[in-house]
């Protein structure tokens, strides 16, 4: 293999990488504050890019990726509160099985609105043709706009959850819930605004990545289970190393499709799941004893 | 040893018997057809609801093993092994008489797997599949065990999806039918359509018995024990996880035999059977029929099969599905067919509701 393919092999690692990092990081923000994984996680990423594509026919790009985040956020909000806020203690399986099943719901509705075809918005700047040439590495802008977006959502995230008020209170209501509502922190309003916050960051990793995957009605689940690997690799509720367990499943990713047909890529990815529940189910970073303490 | 105990076998039985007078005299026999389908289905629902209500393990991966046994049988009776002949393994199942030589419609001779030797090979694979995946599985529990009973159910898919020697996204056809003895076949030719709506009815009706000794044996109540607190039924010595494994293969081996003769009945298997809608369908059933409630897992399974295969719920079908899921867990996560909701009709199949309650 020459130098320039392993380079651009590597990029689309990266780019991918950083796809499953932030919805991994949907993962981590809902389960966080509430304990909770939401199967339909994914859903939110198919929906910011539906939407983005739908309101972009009215109105220009950038307004249109706000509407599309925006409603999204209000579609995670009015989920939590109609379906969750109310159950009392309610038991995993329970949990797991309702948002099973929102998440079909979402998708069907998505089939009856926007049918099955694939969209796409459009390049961000540029075409799909146009690249930079970086040391003889052709990069499509768009994988700028990912990677860079991304990790802007990223650090905003970090500083929210570490210098804000409400970030904080979030952080409280993690760490013990009952101590937190002991200093009047609403631990109910904290999960609600779990909910919008990872909506908003799915749906916003919807729409800077439609224009190169392009979305689908049923585009979620992939992306879900991808997320949730990434999210299991660093161990569930670790952001920071979500953001790398993520870049390693893309980069991986993308070198298997060298020795296996793409017809098995997600097999590949799954496979990485069974095997890190199986023998490290902490994650790579995650500590053995404070996990085993933990409950489900 | 009542009684009693054979009183609700002997209901199910009549209503087997009842529907299939009822579709004669209303003409309508043509919903038999639906019937059986349905029939089996119910099977994976049954063998499910062991291991969901009983041994409380979810599995969101029982389509992968109705798959495991569909495509298995289906690819053995229908691959042709007479260019391969001469060799010796060929030869070696030719004489131990696992083999059928067939004419297609031009004459054109082809030698392949008889059904038998092809089931009991397809369920002996699923056996495996479910002991190598169930072992590490099992000892996850909640959302990891979710996840990865979930992602076991889409390798499959993927594979049969990807893989052309299993018609990738096509699936199989042109599968025989399956002779059990002379005069009774697995078949979906209309002439023997009462035949079959028998056989599966009581294929479902000899899982009912063989799942309804075992809840009220040792071993169910077992299963309840760990259901209930896994760690003070390991404490009173229950080996707890021997009970889950084998819980999950006998429910694997359910699903198999089901897929195994729904893919005769059809004469084909598709990987749509193998996708992770199927799977979250059989689990939504279960939860509607009450989880531990084996009579409303059958009920249910029959009756929701039924309505979405003659098409009742048109392009809604997924949506159906997800919506009764939904609904069911916020309001009735103990199932419709509660102890406390149908007291009335519960009192006929009392002895299973009244062992549970005292357990």
């Amino acid at each position: 293999m020459n130098i320039e393919l392993f380079f651009q092999y590597l990029v689309a690692g990266l780019t991918y990488g950083t796809i499953y990092a932030i919805v991994a990081i949907g993962f981590n923000i809902i389960y966080n504050t509430t304990g909770i994984i939401n199967f339909a996680q994914g859903e939110f990423v198919m929906l910011g890019g539906m939407i983005a594509v739908t309101m972009n026919k009215f109105m220009p790009l950038p307004s249109a990726i706000l509407a599309a985040v925006t409603l999204t956020m209000i579609l995670g909000a009015l989920i939590e509160i109609v379906f969750i806020r109310w159950l009392v203690k309610p038991s995993v399986l329970r949990m797991i099985i309702i948002t099973i099943g929102l998440s079909i719901v979402i998708r069907e509705g998505a089939l009856h609105i926007w049918g099955e075809s694939v969209r796409a918005l459009p390049y961000f700047t540029g075409t799909e043709v146009s690249s930079i040439a970086i040391g003889g590495v052709f990069i499509s802008p768009q994988v700028l706009w990912v990677i860079g977006v991304s990790s802007i959502a990223v650090v905003a995230l970090n500083l929210f959850f570490n210098y804000t008020l409400p970030g904080r209170q979030m952080r409280a209501c993690s760490a013990n819930r009952d101590a937190a509502r002991l200093c009047g922190i609403s631990a109910k309003n904290m999960v609600t605004l779990s909910f919008v916050l990872s909506a908003g960051i799915g749906a916003l990793a919807g729409c800077v990545v439609s224009p190169i995957t392009y979305v689908q009605y049923d585009s979620g689940t992939g992306l879900a289970i991808k997320g949730f690997t990434v999210a299991i690799l660093g161990g569930l509720g670790n952001s920071m190393a979500a953001v790398a367990a993520g870049m390693m499943l893309g980069i991986l990713e993308s070198f298997s499709i060298w020795v296996m047909p793409t017809a098995y890529k997600d097999v590949i990815s799954i496979a990485i799941l069974l095997l890190i529940l199986f023998v490290r189910p902490s994650g790579l970073f995650g500590n053995k004893e404070a996990f085993s303490l933990k409950e489900f | 040893m009542n009684f009693h105990k054979y009183l609700p076998i002997a209901a199910l039985i009549s209503a087997v018997i009842a529907i299939q007078l009822l579709t004669y005299f209303t003409g309508s026999a043509y919903m038999l057809t639906q019937l059986t389908m349905s029939a089996y289905y119910s099977l994976v629902i049954i063998g499910l609801c062991i291991l969901m209500g009983y041994a409380g393990q979810i599995s969101l991966g029982h389509a992968g093993f109705f798959a495991i046994g569909g495509y298995i049988s289906a690819f053995l009776t229908t691959c042709n092994l007479l260019p391969y002949r001469s060799h010796s393994l060929v030869s070696l199942f030719s004489k131990a008489g696992l083999l059928n030589m067939s004419e297609d419609l031009y004459g054109g001779q082809a030698l392949h797997f008889h059904p038998w030797a092809a089931c009991v090979m397809a369920v002996l694979f699923t056996i495996i599949a479910a002991y190598c995946i169930g072992g590490p599985v099992l000892k996850l529990k909640g959302h990891y065990l979710a996840m990865a009973t979930l992602g076991f159910g889409i390798i499959v898919y993927r594979i049969v999806l990807g893989t052309s020697f299993f018609g990738a996204a096509d699936g199989l056809s042109d599968v025989p039918s399956f002779v059990i003895f002379p005069g009774l076949e697995v078949s979906g030719k209309s002439s023997v359509r009462i035949q079959n709506y028998y056989i599966a009815s009581g294929l479902v009706i000899a899982g009912v018995i063989i799942l309804l000794n075992l809840i009220n044996s040792r071993i169910g109540r077992a299963l309840r024990a760990i259901h209930g607190a896994e760690d003070a039924a390991g404490a009173m010595g229950v080996n707890t996880a021997k009970y889950k494994l084998h819980t999950f293969v006998l429910s694997a081996v359910f699903a198999s035999i089901a897929g195994v003769l729904l893919t005769h009945y059809n004469g084909g298997i598709g990987p749509s059977e193998a996708s992770v809608m199927k799977s979250v369908r059989y689990v939504a059933i279960v939860a509607i029929g009450g989880m531990a409630n084996l009579w409303g897992a059958l009920l249910m399974g029959f009756l929701l099969n039924f309505l979405s295969l003659r098409g009742y719920f048109g392009s809604f079908d997924d949506a159906v599905f997800g919506s009764i899921l939904i609904i069911i867990m916020l309001f009735a996560p103990e199932g419709l067919l509660h102890k406390n909701s149908f007291r009335g009709i519960k009192k006929i199949f009392s002895h299973t509701t009244k062992e549970e309650g005292q357990a």
